[in-house]
């Protein structure tokens, strides 16, 4: 299994600054700055991406990754106990996102997918706001400009495009800033994001794409949609790659310093291969262990991204008692913050769906809502002692479509 | 403030748009005291097995289903004793407020909620009368009840009884308010057979018209046996009560999951592979006192050494001297796969039904090798942690129906491959022993075998074969 192997660290057979990259045809080595045990290993071509690090802020990601997982198996829980619709866990990942999203400057912009929650929490986007769209609140969760995260994509890859159209209205600006896209190894199947790779290079964008490879498209393993490292793929766009142990945080943040550096100074697009293992199901709605073999999972688990931090700081003598109840005491404070938030997120009204569609008033739009809000309107006294409130808001519930029923007899 | 109060946890939607799910344990009793998220059940939907977390703090009051049960998602599972003020528990878990609640939100993880006609109670327009097909609701608040809704609390009839129906078209001034429920097929029949729907009474759930109730309209009250057998549906439908009540009568579980996988791969190796089916009874008592001698070696210590073990590894001897049963039909290609290797499939009951299992390359091993493979593979499948490649790639299975105290039977192959041996109980018989009647250790072994593949004389010598080396084990000697 070609793409499964991790944890040679060691001889890049070019530097990481290097523009040429890998354009040829060879594997490239993972780069790794940190062993599954938590030990610190040199890379000289690396290292000094990563030698302002102090011993606070290898604590400080520590704690990222710790509140992220954390948020995850809260969100998780939320799903199980009906709160949120669906909700897919990044269980495994968090040292590829806060490795990455940690080093991106507030002016970057950053296009993501669904399972980018822990990029969300680094850009800041409020804990609520997170679980906005999986509680079904809102068909987004948050203003885009206000964190510079678009809102997470649904549909896989497209945020490839986004981000590149992005990066080439920042050359347009004579900017420094970066947009950086997030996606996955089944995302790279997608015709989108090659099409965006043609362009970044072409426009030579200042656009990182940073994929998650977490071995597994829902149920379709990464060797049989890339027979070759997917690190290799971008040579063939004229685009340089890297390819990072995603459970390293700091090796993930190096590489993407690397990315950043060369697109702030002109350089162009960067792609980084960040090898990662989705621990979890694909979603709340998907069961793992009918696709995958227990073995595989154990495999990762010892090579988590949060044990090896957690080493590392124990071998620096960091990992004190106190320090390990402070992270503690974050994660679950931001738990409970979004546990409350999400409980408490008022419903959405029936007629709000009218509100986001256009920015500025729509004759058509306003004829449709005042449709809508008679037709809603004649449910209105029949419901006895429900407000007329409560009367639409279960028919919305559930009779979004008045044909549903239909189906019933249809599908025979 | 510490009053308690008592909340309810209701089943949630755990996939995308799932309407129940069964419990298969509860991991808590009535009285222990639990903490937030802490795991309180094992679920499984149609898609996966999944815990659920406590969605409060508190003690446990009442588990309000058993496991194995099929449970509606919304409907209450587990009772809760949780302190604090009204203001807290709001925080706590919104979703699950008791049902007495004024405004029941069902937009998050509940699904649509199962309103008792199927549709919304609509205020009459202006129209002069509102017609019984454009309110189902106040007429009969439960009978609605779509069909497939299991336990209805209240036995009223969940459709009338047809020769209600009524039959004659209603006066023509009688407007009603909306187009009737239809769906686009059954349209189509209506306007082909020129029915004004507005005239026909729905017999489906929430006043749906059916094409039965088109075509009897057109036949003026000839009920087409279709609908007669509708109608006797409707009986088991009304009498249905939740499992736990006694009296009941008959039990009505969706074909889903693996029940429903096994049936399907049944089906289709029962009407593809023509089977035959073989019985040789055999004198074990040599395999079962060499059994004995081997559990007591040293080089066997620690290892799980069973009939099935010694069966096992006799079938793979006598494979070897019989390899067509260990091939493959493969129409698609039209061509038969003779396998140089055995992947051998042991049938298992799990708890998610039954499942079969396979050790790769189970030719190559040694008796020590097979013995751990087998439990292992046992104890895998009954913990359910059977991975998809264990189940695939078998070429012939053994089916130990023995341990049911079973003595044979016409086992149904494994689709895909040639053969099945099921081993029966080792029973202590009288049987014919030097020329004396003895009491010995007796097993009648049973093959079936694709009669495409495999003819009479080569499963005959199979299992003569295996007969063979059960009854003088020395034998394996003379064959390998």
């Amino acid at each position: 299994m070609l793409t499964d192997e991790v944890g040679q660290g060691g001889t890049p057979a070019s530097g990481p600054g290097n523009n040429a990259g890998h354009r040829g045809g060879a594997s490239q080595n993972l780069v790794q700055l940190i062993t599954p045990q938590g030990e610190r290993v040199s890379h000289p071509e690396y290292d000094p991406w990563v030698r302002d690090i102090s011993d606070e802020q290898l604590g400080s990601l520590y704690e990222d990754m710790v509140v992220i997982r954390r948020i995850d198996t809260e969100a998780t829980a939320l799903q199980r106990q009906g709160e949120l619709a669906l909700w897919p866990p990044l269980l495994g990942q968090e040292a590829s996102q806060i490795g990455s999203a940690r080093t991106l400057r507030e002016d970057d912009f950053v296009f993501s997918s669904y399972r980018d929650n822990g990029v969300a929490y680094c850009r800041g986007v409020d804990l609520t706001d997170i679980v906005r769209v999986w509680r079904g609140n809102a068909s987004s969760g948050w203003d885009p400009y206000t964190v510079n995260l678009a809102v997470p994509q649904i549909i896989i890859g497209s945020q490839t495009l986004h981000a590149t159209g992005y990066a080439m209205g920042i050359q347009n600006d004579g900017a420094d800033s970066v947009a950086v896209a997030y996606f996955g190894d089944g995302a790279t199947s997608e015709g989108d994001v090659n099409e965006a790779m043609v362009f970044a290079a072409s426009f030579q964008a200042p656009v990182v794409f940073f994929c998650q490879n977490n071995h597994w498209a829902i149920s379709e393993p990464v060797r049989l949609q890339s027979h070759i490292q997917i690190a290799d793929r971008p040579a063939g766009f004229g685009i340089p790659s890297m390819r990072v142990d995603g459970n390293d945080v700091l090796a993930v943040m190096a590489a993407t310093r690397v990315a950043l550096d060369r697109a702030r100074r002109g350089g162009g697009p960067t792609f980084i291969e960040a090898v990662t293992y989705r621990m979890g199901p694909h979603t709340t709605a998907d069961d793992p262990t009918r696709y995958r073999d227990a073995n595989e999972l154990e495999d990762w688990a010892a090579k988590d991204p949060i044990r090896r931090v957690k080493a590392l700081l124990e071998r620096k003598g960091l990992m004190t008692e106190e320090f390990e109840a402070a992270v503690q005491r974050k994660a679950d404070a931001v738990a409970r913050e979004m546990r409350a938030g999400c409980i408490g997120m008022p419903e959405p009204e029936p007629l709000d769906i009218f509100k986001h569609v256009y920015s500025t008033p729509n004759s058509w739009l306003d004829r449709q809502q005042d449709h809508y809000s008679r037709y809603l309107a004649s449910f209105g006294d029949h419901a006895g002692a429900d407000s007329e409130e409560g009367g639409y808001s279960r028919y919305v519930a559930s009779f979004g479509d008045p044909a549903g029923a239909d189906s019933e007899e249809g599908a025979r | 403030m510490t009053a308690t109060m008592i909340k309810e946890f209701r089943l949630p939607d755990l996939g995308e748009g799932l309407t129940e799910s069964e419990i298969v344990s509860w991991k808590v009793n009535v009285g222990d005291t639990v903490s937030l998220n802490q795991i309180i059940a094992e679920v499984e939907t149609a898609k996966a097995v999944v815990e659920l977390p406590s969605p409060f703090a508190g003690v446990v009051t009442a588990l309000h289903e058993q496991p194995g049960t099929v449970v509606e998602v919304g409907k209450p599972i587990v009772s809760f004793e949780v302190e604090g003020d009204a203001g807290a528990q709001v925080a706590a878990g919104g979703a699950a407020e008791a049902p007495a609640a004024k405004r029941e939100p069902n937009l998050v993880g509940y699904g649509a909620v199962v309103e008792a006609t199927g549709r919304p109670a609509r205020r009459p327009r202006n129209f002069a009368a509102a017609p019984p097909v454009a309110e189902p609701v106040e007429t009969k608040p439960v009978e609605t009840k779509p069909f497939e809704t299991k336990p209805v609390e209240t036995a009223v009839p969940v459709v009338e009884p047809v020769e209600t129906r009524p039959v004659e078209p209603k006066p023509a001034e009688t407007v009603t308010g909306e187009r009737p429920r239809s769906t686009p097929p059954v349209r189509k029949l209506a306007k082909d057979l020129g029915v004004d729907l507005e005239q026909v009474t729905g017999s489906g759930p929430g006043g749906l018209i059916t094409r039965d109730d088109v075509r009897n309209f057109v036949g003026g009250g000839d009920l087409p046996a279709a609908a007669q057998e509708l109608a006797g549906e409707a009986v088991p439908t009304q009498e249905r009560v939740p499992s736990a009540q006694p009296g009941e009568r008959e039990v009505r579980t969706p074909i889903k999951g693996v029940r429903k996988f096994t049936a399907a791969a049944m089906v289709s190796s029962a009407f593809t592979a023509p089977h035959v089916t073989e019985f040789l009874t055999v004198d074990v008592t040599p395999a079962m006192e060499l059994l004995a001698r081997l559990k007591a070696s040293k080089a066997f210590a620690g290892l799980k050494l069973t009939p099935l073990t010694l069966v096992a590894k006799a079938a793979l001897i006598a494979l070897r001297r019989n390899p067509t049963l260990n091939s493959r039909w493969d129409e698609a290609n039209q061509e038969i796969v003779q396998f140089n290797y055995v992947n051998l499939g042991i049938a298992a009951a799990t708890p998610r039904g039954l499942t079969v299992p396979n050790i790769k390359d189970a030719d190559r091993m040694t008796l020590a090798e097979l013995s751990t493979a087998l439990s292992g593979l046992t104890e895998t499948a009954r913990a359910g942690k059977t991975s998809p490649a264990e189940l695939s790639g078998g070429t012939i299975s053994i089916t130990n129906i023995g341990v049911f105290g079973i003595d044979a039977g016409t086992p149904i192959l494994n689709p895909g491959e040639a053969a099945i041996l099921a081993m029966g109980a080792v029973r202590k018989m009288p049987w014919e022993y030097q020329d004396q009647i003895a009491l010995r250790q007796v097993m009648t072994l049973s093959l079936s075998f694709d009669h495409r593949l495999v003819d009479g004389e080569q499963g005959s010598r199979f299992l003569a074969d295996l007969g063979a080396l059960l009854a003088d084990p020395g034998m394996a000697l003379a064959m390998v």
